[in-house]
């Protein structure tokens, strides 16, 4: 018996202060001008994308103790653009990344409350933690929580936001001007929750909002954000594009939900996509090749390699071999503000391996920082990528992409124009919006407001 | 620009309007409170008055007849919607009019708020602001668990609330912190510079390095110096601490003057001076209107809602009921006394709004004290106010 042919779910990432933004092509525009989230996101609409996802900085970038000035620097505040942009489309879902260590769950509850209410019903949440002393020098109470807490504080801080969610009915707002009664119940927002990371207790002030609660992003990879994900998140931001990775994550994440007694489609997997899209899969590999060297100069390569080595290398040539001395494994002081230098979990054995692979290859620095960093996830004519897409999709390698162009606001645009359309007559995407929420356009159950405070507790 | 002889017209947004009656009028569209669509209606009504701004209230308490303690009442409207994000999407949908919401000082971070502020200057090319208030409900600080507030009973030896004096202070450091983030990049910081690679010149990115008592804040900030500037800072005041605080800190003073228009300009202009200010802050007086054809239907009028909300109407600010002519020759005497304009608080928006716009904002303008038309771009330029110079520019 054949498996149902699967439809693919698609979002767009504005692009912020990685280098995979080329901003020195004459193409790019503003990063923060308006005109651009609008652009970018009305493009979004036009293809019938599920959602825009943002991103969110609290700290600007360092490297060796300054500001990291060679990609993108600046970007506006996540919910004040997404509610900006709520009033310019009408279906497209609004994701943001929000922290939970440097906000409280009351103000983040009101806050996705009264997007989801101003969107009628499109807000989605990407839950991410901070641990790091550096950030928290931005915020009133200085110097936060130890690792091994952030996850627990992640936790409860997501069951807490839900449990202020939850706590209005669908009709406590009865608003009836003939018998003088607004509220159903002198009760509604009443909540109380004390635990290790939070002691509260109130009324929540905003009423239930169409979708009840945002839709749940989760985008931790480790064992422990792979379960946090799997009991809690809607959908998962996953970095694992490649197909024989993307199949096995996939099936790690997917695996876990029944013990959670959830469904294999209660939880979305999404990978995000870079594209460069040519006349033909030739041309495509040519453009990609130059797009690839925009993304990694000889400057964004020694800092890329600093990032490993936890060493200033400013005196290196890139266009020479990589350094002989091995990374300092002490604490990682040379790069601030970027969660991909943890990542590193042996660098001295990373170091090695790619020092003989560019002496195998005959690599410099920049061209091995390219080889490693700055691979696209699809390239090759519009019929290639759409049909590369589609084969993941259906092979469980992920439920669908968030495409990220290399070029802001306008390099959405040839993929809703080119890729999409091939999709659609492939009858594996939309040609139309099937709902009014960012919840029924991904498929996921609608939650009632019972089963919304069942599943909160 | 505008002239600083034109009186300054703001509006002065919470739920259906601010008797506690107004929902139950038939037009208020009390079932649209949690709607974009009610706030953008509103909005757009006030801007095609041309009027200077627009304020949104907000809190992170339900509200509360007191205005301090929690309440059970089921027949009055309860829950709002997050000002900024109004703002925000009202902002995306306007053109000219100035958004001013309200954000709680006591229970945030500035270093949120500066950057959803700088945003909203952003999103509406230079018509943002935000209005400052501390968040004194013990309820309010229960909802966030962080800090024991004290009692506004509390009085000093002077009869000063020292309670609320701390919090005034640190709305100061607020501000000051708002401020250094917003200059935090020079306006020219983005460089865009291919030839050596790099996306910023970083000496035009200074940190703020603010140390408060209650806070402390690194910066810069992640968004880049907005439109105006300075996005226009604003506060209301009913006593001499928070009048210090206007002078000391804000460009736009919201005050409620009921026998003396002029009452709280000393302590402003003093605090002003102190703190070595140099550019204007613009003053205007709150009034909660009832406005009618004439005096005795807003007198019907108030009687109705005053049943309808089972107590007579009270407010901090003054209470006119009457006609155009007579709100006219407030605002008038207003301006005579030393106050730029006022903000209005309508006792119902749908019925006050269109009052205000269609009946008084012609009749300030015959007299010669209202703008016939925005003849600027930004909130700064509607309010007279220069764009400031970056403190951190060399």
């Amino acid at each position: 018996m054949s498996k149902p042919t699967k439809q693919i779910h698609l979002a767009a990432h504005f692009p912020g202060v990685n280098n995979t933004t080329v901003w020195s092509d004459p193409q790019s525009g503003s990063h923060i001008g308006f005109a651009s989230f609008k652009e970018f996101a009305q493009t979004a609409e036009r293809g019938k994308l599920d959602f825009l996802f943002l991103a969110e900085g609290l700290r600007l970038r360092e490297q060796r103790g300054q500001i990291y000035d060679l990609d993108v620097v600046g970007r506006p505040d996540t919910f004040a653009i997404l509610s900006a942009l709520s009033a310019v489309t009408d279906r497209l879902g609004l994701a943001g990344t929000i922290n939970s260590t440097f906000n409280e769950p009351y103000d983040v509850a009101r806050q996705f409350a009264s997007l989801d209410h101003l969107s009628g019903g499109r807000a989605a949440w990407n839950v991410v933690t901070s641990w790091d002393a550096f950030t928290g020098e931005n915020f009133r109470r200085g110097g936060y929580l130890p690792a091994d807490q952030r996850y627990e504080r992640a936790r409860l801080f997501l069951e807490t936001t839900l449990e202020l969610l939850d706590s209005w009915r669908d009709d406590d707002v009865v608003a009836d001007a003939e018998s003088g009664q607004f509220l159903a119940r002198p009760d509604a927002g009443e909540f109380a929750r004390h635990d290790s990371q939070f002691d509260i207790h109130g009324r929540f002030n905003v009423p239930r909002s169409p979708q009840g609660r945002p839709v749940i992003f989760q985008a931790g990879d480790s064992d422990e954000g792979r379960g946090f994900a799997a009991a809690q998140a809607d959908a998962i931001f996953s970095r694992h594009s490649e197909y024989d990775a993307g199949r096995t994550f996939y099936a790690d994440v997917k695996s876990r939900l029944a013990k959670f007694g959830r469904s294999r489609d209660d939880l979305l997997i999404l990978p995000a996509a870079t594209f460069v899209i040519g006349d033909t899969d030739a041309d495509a590999e040519e453009r990609a090749a130059v797009v690839r060297r925009q993304q990694v100069s000889g400057a964004t390569a020694i800092n890329f390699l600093e990032q490993v080595w936890n060493r200033d290398l400013s005196a290196y040539d890139p266009e020479g071999p990589l350094p002989d001395v091995d990374p300092d494994t002490g604490e990682h002081t040379i790069a601030r503000g970027r969660a991909s230098v943890r990542r590193h979990e042996d660098p001295i054995e990373l170091a090695r391996t790619w020092r003989e692979r560019a002496q195998a290859e005959g690599l410099s620095i920049r061209d091995l920082v390219i080889e490693v960093s700055g691979r696209h996830s699809f390239v090759g004519s519009a019929r290639t990528i759409a049909d590369a897409i589609d084969r993941h999709v259906q092979d469980d390698a992920s439920d669908g992409f968030i495409l990220v162009p290399h070029i802001t606001p306008g390099g959405l645009g040839g993929f809703v124009d080119e890729v999409v359309p091939l999709l659609q007559e492939k009858g594996v995407f939309r040609t139309d919006y099937t709902g009014a929420t960012l919840r029924e356009n991904l498929g996921l159950p609608t939650l009632s407001d019972d089963e919304g405070a069942a599943r909160a507790s | 620009m505008s002239t600083s002889s034109t009186t300054h017209l703001a509006l002065a947004l919470d739920g259906t309007g601010w008797h506690p009656g107004s929902w139950r009028d038939p037009s208020a569209r009390a079932d649209e409170l949690f709607t974009a669509r009610y706030w953008t209606d509103l909005v757009l009504l006030a801007e095609r008055g041309t009027l200077d701004l627009v304020t949104i209230e907000d809190g992170l308490a339900l509200q509360a007849d007191d205005g301090l303690h929690h309440d059970p009442r089921t027949d009055r409207v309860r829950g709002r919607l997050d000002a900024v994000h109004v703002a925000n999407h009202v902002g995306a949908l306007t053109s000219r009019i100035g958004l001013v919401p309200l954000a709680i000082t006591t229970h945030t971070e500035p270093f949120h708020i500066s950057k959803a502020i700088a945003t909203l200057d952003y999103v509406t090319s230079g018509r943002a602001g935000v209005q400052v208030r501390i968040g004194g409900r013990r309820d309010e600080s229960a909802h966030f668990g962080r800090r024991e507030l004290g009692d506004w009973s509390d009085l000093d030896a002077d009869g000063q609330r020292s309670f609320a004096n701390a919090l005034f202070d640190e709305t100061d450091d607020y501000v000051e912190v708002l401020r250094r983030l917003w200059d935090s990049w020079e306006d020219n910081a983005e460089i865009r510079d291919a030839a050596t690679g790099r996306f910023v010149d970083r000496d035009r990115l200074h940190y703020i390095d603010f140390e408060g008592e209650h806070f402390s804040v690194r910066g810069p900030s992640i968004t880049p110096r907005p439109p105006q500037g300075q996005p226009v800072v604003a506060a209301l005041g009913h006593d001499e601490r928070p009048w210090q605080l206007i002078g000391t800190s804000a460009d736009v003073g919201f005050v409620t003057p009921k026998d003396d228009a002029a009452e709280a300009l000393p302590t402003i202009r003093a605090a002003q001076q102190r703190a070595g200010r140099e550019d204007d802050v613009r003053v205007l007086g709150d009034v909660l209107v009832v406005l009618d054809e004439d005096a005795t239907r807003a007198a019907e009028r108030l009687a109705h809602l005053n049943d309808l909300a089972g107590s007579p109407l009270e407010s901090d600010a003054l209470i006119y009921v009457g006609g155009v002519p007579g709100l006219a020759d407030l605002i008038e005497s207003w301006s005579a006394a030393g106050l730029s304009g006022a903000r209005l608080r309508p006792a119902v928006n749908t019925v006050d709004l269109p009052h205000i716009v269609d009946g008084l904002v012609p009749e300030l303008r015959r007299r010669g004290l209202f703008r016939s038309a925005y003849d600027g771009r930004t909130l700064r330029d509607h309010l007279g106010l220069a764009r400031p110079a970056n403190r951190y520019a060399a």
